[in-house]
C-alpha cells in the first residue's frame, strides 16, 4: 500500500472492519513497527513513539484525574513540570468553551464531554499531526452528531495534519478533505476521493446534491450495494 | 450514622438477650460470663490491660508496615520480571500453605522472647494478601493505557508512575484492609509462643488463673484494635484514592 498526506490535510481513512485501519494508524503513531516498507514524516521515519499525536477509541480518561490534570496528562508524560502543563491545560479548556469542567472528575462527565476532554488532551501536545481511531465511535448518534459539529468548528486550532479512522461514511465527508477507501485485507488503496465541499462547511451540507454524489462512490467503493 | 444504626442495634439486642440468659440460668462467670461482669473485669484491670495493649499493638502495627513494604516490593518485583513470577511465584502461594500458628515457636526457639519473632509472625500473617493484590493490581492495567502514554512518548519510568502505579491502588488496598485484620491475630499468636507481655501472654495466664471475665475483656480489646486498625487503612484509602470508593453522579 501506498499513501501520501499532504501537510495540512485532514484525511479520513475508511474501510470494512478488519482491513487494518487501527494498525495503519498504530504504525503512523510509531507504536508497531512495519513488517516491511516505511512509515515516514518528511522524511523522518516513524520509527518510535511520540512523533506525531494520537487519540485511540476509546478515551481512556484516569479516573483519579480531574478534567485537567486529564488534560495535561500528555504533557506531562512527556516531561513538562506540572505546574506548566496544569496551566497550559486550563488555557485549552478555557479556550474550547470547557473551563467550567476544569475540576470535575470524569466519572462525572457525558460520554460526548469524555471525547472532547480526550481529544483536547492529545491536541495539547502541540504536534502538528494528529491521528484520530475511530474517536467517536463508542457515542450515541445524536452525541456524535454534536462532536462531529464541534470538531469542524475547532479543526484548525487542534492539528494542521489530521487523520481520522472512521467506518462512517457522512462522518468523512464531513470533515475530511480527502477520503481513502481501503480494501478488505490485504489492505490496498480502493478509492482516493478528494473531497472539495466548500468550507466552512456546516452539518447542512449533508442534505446537497454533490455530498450524495460523493457519497454514492463511496458506497461504491466499499461494496455497500445501493438501496 | 443512620448506617450503623442496625448494627447497633443488633449489638445491643445480642448483649441483653446474652446478659439474661446468663443470669437466668445463673451460669457462672468462669464458664460464661455475662456483658456486665466483662465490663466490670476490665473497668477493674484497666491498666494492666492497657499496660498490656501497647505491645501487642506495637507488633501488630510494625509487623504490619514490613509487611506491607515487603509485599508491595515482592509483587512489584514479580509482575516486572517474568523470571521472579516463574520462579518466586509458585513458592510464595506453598509458603502460604504452611501454618504459620506452626512455624511461631520455631521462630521463637531462634529468635528469643523479644518482639522480633512477634513482628515476624505478623509479616508472616499479613504478607502474601499484599503481594497478591499487588501483582493483581499492576497487571490489571489496561494496555490500551500503556499504549496511549507510549504515543504520548512517555518513559517507562513515567508510565509506572502516572498509570500503572495509581491503577494499582484500588487492588492494594483491599489486599491491605485484608491483611490489617490479620495483624492482631498474628501479634497474639506470637505471644502465645512465649512472651512476658502483651494481651496473648495476659491470656494464657488468665485461662490458667480461671479470670474468664478477663479474658473475654482482653479478647474484646483485641477486636477494638483490629477494627481501629482496619478504620484507619479506611481512611488512608479515602485520603489516598478517594475515587476507589466514591462514583460523582453525572452532571
Amino acid at each position: 500500500m501506498d499513501l501520501v498526506v499532504e501537510p495540512g490535510t485532514f484525511l479520513a481513512l475508511i474501510g470494512p472492519s478488519g482491513a487494518g485501519k487501527s494498525t495503519l494508524l498504530g504504525l503512523l503513531a510509531g507504536l508497531e513497527t512495519p513488517d516491511e516498507g516505511v512509515v515516514e514524516k518528511d522524511g523522518v521515519p516513524l520509527a518510535r513513539p511520540g512523533l506525531v499525536a494520537y487519540m485511540p477509541q476509546s478515551d481512556l480518561l484516569l479516573p483519579w484525574r480531574n478534567v485537567v490534570a486529564n488534560v495535561s496528562l500528555g504533557l506531562e508524560a512527556t516531561g513538562t513540570p506540572r505546574r506548566a502543563a496544569r496551566r497550559e491545560a486550563i488555557a485549552a479548556l478555557e479556550r474550547f468553551g470547557l473551563e467550567e469542567f476544569a475540576r470535575v472528575p470524569p466519572a462525572a462527565l457525558s460520554g460526548g464531554m469524555r471525547s472532547r476532554v480526550a481529544l483536547l488532551r492529545t491536541a495539547l501536545l502541540g504536534r502538528d499531526t494528529l491521528l484520530l481511531d475511530e474517536p467517536f465511535g463508542a457515542l450515541d448518534a445524536l452525541t456524535r452528531r454534536d462532536l462531529q459539529g464541534w470538531l469542524l468548528g475547532v479543526r484548525d486550532e487542534l492539528a494542521a495534519t489530521i487523520v481520522l479512522v472512521t467506518h462512517d461514511v457522512d462522518e468523512a465527508l464531513l470533515l475530511a478533505d480527502r477520503v481513502v477507501v481501503l480494501s478488505p485485507r490485504p489492505a490496498r488503496v480502493a478509492l482516493d476521493l478528494p473531497v472539495d465541499l466548500k468550507r466552512p462547511r456546516m452539518m447542512e451540507i449533508e442534505t446537497t446534491e454533490e455530498f450524495a454524489r460523493l457519497k454514492e462512490r463511496l458506497l461504491e467503493a466499499l461494496g455497500v450495494s445501493k438501496p | 450514622m443512620k448506617r450503623a444504626l442496625p448494627a447497633a442495634l443488633l449489638a445491643l439486642l445480642v448483649l441483653t438477650g446474652w446478659e439474661l440468659l446468663v443470669r437466668l440460668f445463673g451460669v457462672p462467670a468462669f464458664l460464661l460470663p455475662g456483658p456486665s461482669d466483662i465490663g466490670e473485669a476490665f473497668w477493674e484491670s484497666r491498666d494492666l490491660l492497657l499496660r498490656h495493649a501497647w505491645p501487642t499493638a506495637g507488633e501488630a502495627l510494625l509487623g504490619f508496615l514490613v509487611a506491607a513494604a515487603t509485599g508491595a516490593l515482592s509483587g512489584l518485583l514479580i509482575n516486572r520480571s517474568a523470571l521472579a513470577e516463574r520462579s518466586l511465584y509458585p513458592w510464595l502461594v506453598v509458603s502460604q500453605t504452611l501454618p504459620t500458628v506452626a512455624i511461631a515457636p520455631i521462630l521463637v526457639t531462634w529468635l528469643g522472647y523479644g518482639q522480633l519473632p512477634k513482628v515476624l509472625v505478623v509479616t508472616l500473617f499479613c504478607f502474601f494478601p499484599i503481594t497478591v493484590a499487588t501483582v493483581d493490581g499492576l497487571r490489571a492495567t489496561d494496555p490500551d493505557l500503556v499504549r496511549l502514554m507510549r504515543s504520548f512518548g512517555a518513559t517507562r519510568r513515567r508510565i509506572f508512575f502516572m498509570v500503572e502505579a495509581p491503577g494499582a491502588l484500588p487492588f492494594l488496598f483491599g489486599g491491605v484492609r485484608l491483611a490489617v485484620t490479620y495483624c492482631v491475630i498474628g501479634a497474639v499468636v506470637g505471644e502465645w509462643v512465649g512472651s512476658s507481655e502483651g494481651l496473648g501472654f495476659l491470656m494464657i495466664q488468665d485461662k490458667a488463673q480461671f479470670e474468664i471475665p478477663r479474658l473475654f475483656a482482653e479478647i474484646t480489646l483485641l477486636s477494638v484494635m483490629g477494627v481501629s486498625l482496619f478504620l484507619l487503612v479506611a481512611l488512608a484509602q479515602r485520603l489516598a484514592a478517594p475515587w476507589t470508593l466514591k462514583r460523582d453522579r453525572a452532571l
